[in-house]
C-alpha cells in the first residue's frame, strides 16, 4: 500500500483532504513527488494517522519514500513508543464512585484541620512553657503587618459602614421623628456585629491570604524542609508567631473599627442636625460594657480562625507556583466561611444566654 | 613486644538496608542496599525523575521509608524517636536543590540562625563564623544581601555555606551543579573536594552531571528507572569501565557501550 502525499502543508492553509479509502494499517511506502512545502502540520498529521491504525507487529512502521528531512522528524517522533499509562486513567464516571471520592476528600480535609488544630495546641503549650522557638523579630514584623499596616483599610471600611448604617437607619427612623436613635442603631450594630465582622473579613483577605501565599511559597522552595533539617519545628517557627500576632491584634483592630464606625454615623447625624455632642452621648448611653465586650470576645476567635486557615492552606500547598495561588484562594474562602458560620453560632449562644 | 593496637573494623558512616521508597501505593525504588564510609564522596546517580532526591529525603528523615532501615554509624535512624532523630539530624548539613535559603532573611542571618539555635556562641563569634563560612564558598561581602538579590549559583553556594554552619559530620548536597555554567560548576566540584579533604566530612551528592561524578566521587549508587531498584554500587569510573549492568555503562558513557568513556583531564 502506498500513501501519496501532495500539495502544500502549512499552518493556516486548507484542511488536509484524504482521497480514497482511509487505510486500516500503516502504509508500506510513501510517494512524495508532488509534495510541496510543509511545516509541522504534515508530520503531526502522519503521526496521528499511524497512531490511529495501531502499531505494526514487527518493528517501527516503514517510512520508505518520505523526503529525508520529513523522515528524520518521523523517526524522532516514533523513536520512543507512546506511553499509554502516561495518558492517565479516564475520568471517573460512576456517580457512586464520584460520591465516594468527594466523601474521602471531605474526610481528609476534616482530618487535616483536626491534625493542624492539635499541632497548634501543642505548639501553644510549648510556647506557654517557654520551649517554643521563633524569632522575636519575625513576630514583631508580623504584628506590625497585621496591626498598624491594616489601619488605613480598616479605617476606610469602618467609617463607610458606620455611615451607611446611619444613612439607611435615618431614612426609616426619621419617619417617626426618632432620628436621634440612629446613634443607638449604629453603636449597637457596630459593636455587636459589623465592627468585628468587617475587620475579620478585611484581615482574611489581607493577612490570611498573605500567610497562605508566604508559607506556600516557602514550602515550594523547600524552605520549610530546610527548617526541619536544622532542627526547627516549622509549627513553632512559622505558625505560632502568626497565630499570636493575629489573636493579639484582632481585638485592638475591632475596638478601633467600632470607634471609627461611630464617627461615620456621627457625620450622617450632623447632616440631619444631630449635634455631635448629643450623638456621642447617645452612643455611649446605648452601649453597655457587656455589649462592647461581645465583639471583642468574638474577634479573638476570628483572629485564630484567620491565622489557622492561612497557615494550614499555606503549609499544605503543592510544590508549584499555581499551587500557591490555589492555596491562597482556599485560605480566604475557608476563613470567611468559617467566620460567618462561627458568628451565627455565637449569635445563637448569646441569644440563649440572653446577652 | 606487644602487638600493634588493633583497629576495629571500619564502621560504615551510613548503612541503608532493604530500603523501599513509595508514594502511597506507587513504589519509587525497592530493595536499596548500600554503605557509605567516612570521608567518602558518595553520589546518587540516575536519570531524571528516578528518585534520587527522594532517596536523599529519606536519608535525612523528611520522608518515611515504606520498608527497610537507615543506620548512621550503626545507630538506627529510622526507628529513633523524635528526640533521637533530632540528635542524628544535628550532625547533618543539607543543601537543597535551589538553595532553599530562608527568603525573609539575609545570607548572614540564614547562616547565623542554626548557630544561634544550637550553640552558646557570643554574637561576635557568630558574626565571625558567618563571614568565614561565606568566605569558604566565595561569597565574602554578601552578608547583608537577601537571597532574591543574588544569582541562582550564588544561592546554591550560600546554601552550602549554611549547610556547613554547624560543621556537620555528613553533608548532603542535592544537585549542586545543576543549572550552573561550566566554570561555576567546576569551582563547586573543587569546593566539595576541598571540604572533604580539609574538614573530613562525609559527603552525599545527588547529581546526574557526568563530569562532576567522575571528578569528585569515589563511591556511588546507580538507581535504575527500568527495574525500580539499584543498578550497581561502586566507584563510578570502575562502573563505567567494568560494570556488568549495561544500563549503568550506557548511562555513564552518555549512550551506547561504544561511546568513548568520558575522562577528566587532571
Amino acid at each position: 500500500m502506498v500513501l501519496r502525499l501532495a500539495g502544500e502543508w502549512r499552518r493556516g492553509g486548507p484542511e488536509p483532504r484524504i482521497e480514497g479509502e482511509a487505510p486500516e494499517r500503516a502504509p508500506n511506502r510513501y510517494e512524495a513527488a508532488a509534495l510541496g512545502d510543509f511545516d509541522s502540520t504534515l508530520p503531526a498529521f502522519l503521526l496521528a494517522q499511524l497512531r490511529a491504525v495501531g502499531k505494526p507487529a514487527d518493528g517501527p512502521p516503514p517510512l520508505e519514500g518520505l523526503p529525508q528531512n520529513l523522515r528524520g522528524l518521523m523517526e524522532l517522533a516514533l523513536a520512543v513508543p507512546e506511553e499509554i499509562e502516561a495518558r492517565g486513567a479516564p475520568a471517573e464516571t460512576s456517580e457512586i464512585r464520584k460520591l465516594g471520592g468527594v466523601t474521602i476528600r471531605a474526610l481528609d480535609g476534616i482530618r487535616s484541620i483536626a491534625e493542624f488544630s492539635g499541632r497548634t495546641m501543642l505548639a501553644l503549650g510549648r510556647f506557654l512553657t517557654g520551649r517554643a522557638r521563633f524569632r522575636a523579630r519575625d513576630f514583631w514584623l508580623i504584628v506590625q503587618d497585621c496591626g498598624v499596616r491594616a489601619l488605613p483599610i480598616v479605617s476606610l471600611i469602618s467609617f463607610l459602614i458606620g455611615l451607611i448604617l446611619a444613612f439607611v437607619g435615618n431614612v426609616e427612623l426619621s419617619n417617626f421623628g426618632a432620628s436621634l436613635y440612629v446613634a443607638d442603631l449604629v453603636a449597637i450594630a457596630m459593636v455587636r456585629e459589623m465592627g468585628v465582622m468587617m475587620t475579620a473579613i478585611i484581615m482574611s483577605g489581607r493577612t490570611g491570604a498573605a500567610f497562605a501565599a508566604h508559607l506556600g511559597s516557602m514550602k515550594a522552595n523547600q524552605e520549610i524542609d530546610a527548617l526541619r533539617t536544622f532542627g526547627f519545628e516549622p509549627f513553632d517557627f512559622l505558625v505560632l508567631p502568626r497565630m499570636l500576632a493575629l489573636v493579639l491584634m484582632m481585638p485592638l483592630l475591632t475596638i478601633y473599627s467600632n470607634v471609627i464606625g461611630f464617627f461615620g454615623g456621627m457625620l450622617v447625624g450632623a447632616a440631619v442636625n444631630i449635634p455631635p455632642e448629643l450623638y456621642w452621648y447617645e452612643t455611649l448611653s446605648s452601649v453597655t460594657m457587656t455589649t462592647a465586650f461581645l465583639g471583642v470576645f468574638k474577634s479573638v476567635f476570628f483572629g485564630a480562625v484567620i491565622a489557622m486557615c492561612g497557615c494550614l492552606h499555606g503549609m499544605h500547598a503543592g510544590n508549584s507556583s499555581s499551587a500557591v495561588g490555589e492555596a491562597t484562594t482556599r485560605a480566604v474562602v475557608a476563613s470567611i466561611t468559617t467566620i460567618i458560620v462561627l458568628d451565627s453560632i455565637f449569635a445563637a449562644i448569646f441569644t440563649v444566654l440572653d446577652i | 613486644m606487644p602487638d600493634p593496637p588493633q583497629h576495629p573494623p571500619a564502621m560504615a558512616k551510613i548503612t541503608v538496608r532493604d530500603l523501599t521508597m513509595a508514594y502511597g501505593s506507587f513504589v519509587v525504588m525497592r530493595d536499596l542496599n548500600f554503605e557509605v564510609m567516612a570521608r567518602d564522596i558518595f553520589v546518587i546517580i540516575g536519570g531524571s525523575g528516578c528518585g534520587k532526591s527522594t532517596l536523599m529525603r529519606h536519608m535525612i528523615g523528611l520522608q518515611e521509608p515504606a520498608a527497610g532501615r537507615i543506620l548512621y554509624e550503626g545507630g538506627d535512624f529510622t526507628a529513633a524517636d523524635p528526640a533521637g532523630r533530632a540528635r542524628f539530624i544535628r550532625r547533618f548539613g543539607v543543601m537543597y536543590q535551589s538553595g532553599a535559603l530562608w527568603s525573609s532573611m539575609t545570607l548572614a542571618e540564614n547562616i547565623a540562625m542554626p548557630l544561634e539555635e544550637h550553640t552558646d556562641l557570643k554574637p561576635r563569634a557568630i558574626r565571625e563564623l558567618v563571614s568565614y563560612k561565606l568566605a569558604l564558598v566565595g561569597l565574602s561581602g554578601y552578608e547583608d544581601y537577601y537571597p532574591a538579590q543574588i544569582s541562582g549559583g550564588m544561592n546554591k553556594r550560600a546554601g552550602i555555606a549554611r549547610a556547613m554552619a554547624l560543621d556537620p559530620d555528613i553533608l548532603f548536597l542535592d544537585e549542586p551543579g545543576a543549572g550552573l555554567d561550566p566554570l561555576s560548576s567546576r569551582r563547586l566540584d573543587d569546593l566539595i573536594l576541598r571540604l572533604r579533604d580539609s574538614l573530613g566530612s562525609t559527603i552525599v551528592v545527588v547529581t546526574h552531571e557526568l563530569e562532576s561524578i567522575f571528578a569528585i566521587a569515589n563511591h556511588s549508587i546507580f538507581l535504575d528507572t527500568a527495574t525500580r531498584t539499584q543498578g550497581a554500587t561502586g566507584n563510578p569510573a570502575e562502573l563505567r569501565d567494568h560494570s556488568d549492568n549495561p544500563a549503568v555503562r550506557r548511562f555513564l558513557r552518555r549512550g551506547g557501550d561504544d561511546a568513548p568513556p568520558i575522562t577528566i583531564p587532571p
